[in-house]
């Protein structure tokens, strides 16, 4: 369905929102990316200036974790208004339409802003046997993500399901979910992986697609700006770490003292997000500082990096277990290489004959 | 593949199959190493030879003042490893999740000197095969290739501890994949000598002891 075209100034307005704070809000979205402080100006001008963004927004295989962190985690603030500023034509969970009401709404966006639109995915793709595991109004999802993305602006993959496949994808992967960009590869592909993200990076990237474009992305699609530190980098609980103080468990000494979870299994060290320094629940904690571990949920095929409370130096399999069959197998083969050198040497101890002198005086001449 | 593929890789399966060569590798030398049996004394034999086995087995571990450079360096890169290799914190969870127990690690500022120790050690040695001509002589291309695969271990966990290069998650699967490298090529190459040093000193040793020259 096709809004009114209004600008965000007036949409601000309309909700009591001072020049003055919009401006701050610019500030710690262009500070949160760490763009240049003139960013902040340009992100205002633009985003004042800009049209309702048509956005529609595709929930495959997934949980609805990332909407409700996108949508229940604050309290209405100019995070929200940049989402009531968006059109978001079409969502699942948050539209009122249902039924062939809501297909037809999909569409006729998709028929009227063609090319502008930007789509945001949430959830894996099935791809075994054409993808029948997951169809919404009788079509599979893979043909809705093909049909609705051929026509897209950009994409944005919000969640690690949509991102790099996620808990769907986990080994044995029944479905044969796939990852977005595994599929799609002639659109630009933002990732926002989490399980589920941070709103404040979802609502800053997308304030950051509206106004400066795609921003700069690391190896694996993730916007450098939230995801170019690691967990372990950031994390308040690293000098416990270079001073050898760990938890053993979660309710010992260490841990009351806030000690390093690293042996307990925190997955910091190679986890890329932004939770050590925006923090959760309007910048309340994050997992660690709530004395668990990171379990690396912004990471592609987190589900198979082995346990969540197996620390990042020990096996995600069972080494010693093979060990004892390789001590088994290297007796056998040991013993019977022995046995083969044994009885080589007795063949030649056997094989020996006496020569004598005579013997070699004749074979000299 | 990625980087997170990789390190679950080296982590997972690579760790299993690494650990399993040189399991085996060691059985396997082992056995064959004892089914060699003695060699048969055709003298009169003066003694068990224990004393002497022993004697060997101390005697070669001391150090020999003539060349003090050189043997303080390989003295100071095997010490080395050993504390590295043995009490740096990660390491110990990865002997305790296999072994079933632990023991204490020491602060990572001290792994630190002993890692730059080792480091130092292991080039120094290297560079004495270069220049000196009865060392040189003397070296083969296993010796190079032996030393490489130990130092590879050492030079890329210093690198990934101190995140030198590149990103950690990267740098820790090269890290743990090198040492899966040593630990394939240790059984059957010159490394043996880590399981096998005591058994040859004690046979020259109780050799030397039963003709009684020792």
């Amino acid at each position: 369905m096709t809004k009114k075209t209004h600008r965000l100034s007036d949409e601000l307005q309309k909700h009591g929102i001072s020049r003055r704070s919009f401006l701050k809000f610019c500030t710690a979205m262009a500070s949160a990316m760490a763009l240049p402080p003139m960013a902040a100006n340009v992100m205002a001008e633009t985003l004042e200036k800009v049209q309702r963004q048509s956005v529609i927004w595709l929930s495959f295989q997934e949980c609805t974790g990332c909407t409700e962190s996108l949508t229940r985690s604050h309290k209405p603030s100019i995070e929200s208004l940049i989402f009531d500023f968006i059109s978001l034509d079409y969502h699942h969970t948050l539209q009122a339409a249902s039924g062939d009401a809501a297909e037809l709404a999909r569409e006729q966006a998709m028929h009227a802003h063609k090319g502008k639109y930007i789509l945001i995915v949430d959830g894996s793709i099935p791809t075994k046997d054409d993808g029948v595991y997951s169809t919404i109004a009788g079509m599979t999802n893979l043909d809705m993500l093909k049909e609705v993305a051929k026509d897209a602006a950009a994409i944005v993959s919000i969640g690690t399901c949509a991102a790099y496949g996620g808990l769907p994808k986990a080994a044995p992967n029944p479905t044969g979910a796939q990852s977005v960009s595994e599929i799609i590869k002639d659109k630009p592909i933002i990732n926002i992986p989490g399980c589920p993200p941070i709103p404040v990076v979802m609502t800053g990237v997308l304030a950051h697609v509206l106004t400066l474009g795609i921003p700069e992305l690391d190896s694996h699609g993730r916007p450098v700006a939230f995801y170019g530190d690691s967990i372990h980098d950031r994390c308040y609980r690293r000098p416990f770490y270079d001073q050898g103080l760990f938890a053993k468990s979660f309710d010992d000494d260490g841990a009351r003292k806030g000690w390093c979870l690293y042996e307990v299994g925190c997955k910091g060290p190679v986890t890329h997000n932004a939770c050590a320094t925006l923090k959760w629940n309007n910048g309340t904690s994050f997992p660690i500082q709530s004395g668990h571990g990171c379990i690396g949920c912004s990471e592609p095929d987190f589900w198979d990096a082995g346990g969540f409370y197996k620390a990042l130096s020990t096996s995600n399999a069972e080494p010693g277990h093979w060990a004892g069959v390789a001590l088994g197998a290297g007796a056998v083969v040991g013993a019977a290489a022995a046995l083969a050198n044994r009885h080589s040497h007795k063949q030649a101890e056997s094989d020996k004959t006496e020569i004598t002198l005579d013997d070699m005086k004749e074979s000299d001449a | 593949m990625n980087e997170v593929e990789l390190l679950n890789w080296a982590r997972g399966p690579g760790l299993v199959g690494a650990s399993f060569i040189m399991v085996f590798g060691i059985i396997l030398r082992l056995f064959e190493i004892f089914s060699l049996g003695k060699a048969k004394e055709y003298a009169e034999v003066r003694s068990s030879g224990a004393m002497g086995g022993i004697k060997t087995i101390i005697q070669r571990s001391i150090p020999e003042p003539r060349y003090w450079r050189y043997i303080g360096a390989a003295y100071l890169f095997h010490v080395g490893l050993f504390v590295v290799i043995f009490f740096f914190m990660p390491h110990i969870l990865m002997f305790e999740s296999v072994l079933g127990f632990s023991w204490p690690a020491l602060p990572n500022f001290i792994i630190d000197i002993f890692s730059v120790l080792t480091i130092g050690g292991m080039i120094y040695t290297l560079m004495s095969r270069f220049t000196n001509p009865s060392r040189r002589i003397m070296t083969v291309f296993s010796d190079y290739l032996v030393w490489a695969v130990t130092f590879l271990p050492v030079i890329t966990g210093y690198m990934t501890f101190h995140r030198f290069v590149g990103d950690y998650t990267c740098m820790l699967a090269i890290h743990i994949l090198s040492v899966e490298l040593l630990m394939i090529v240790l059984p059957f190459s010159k490394l043996s000598h880590s399981f096998s040093f005591a058994i040859s000193r004690w046979y020259t040793g109780s050799a030397f002891g039963k003709r009684g020259t020792l």
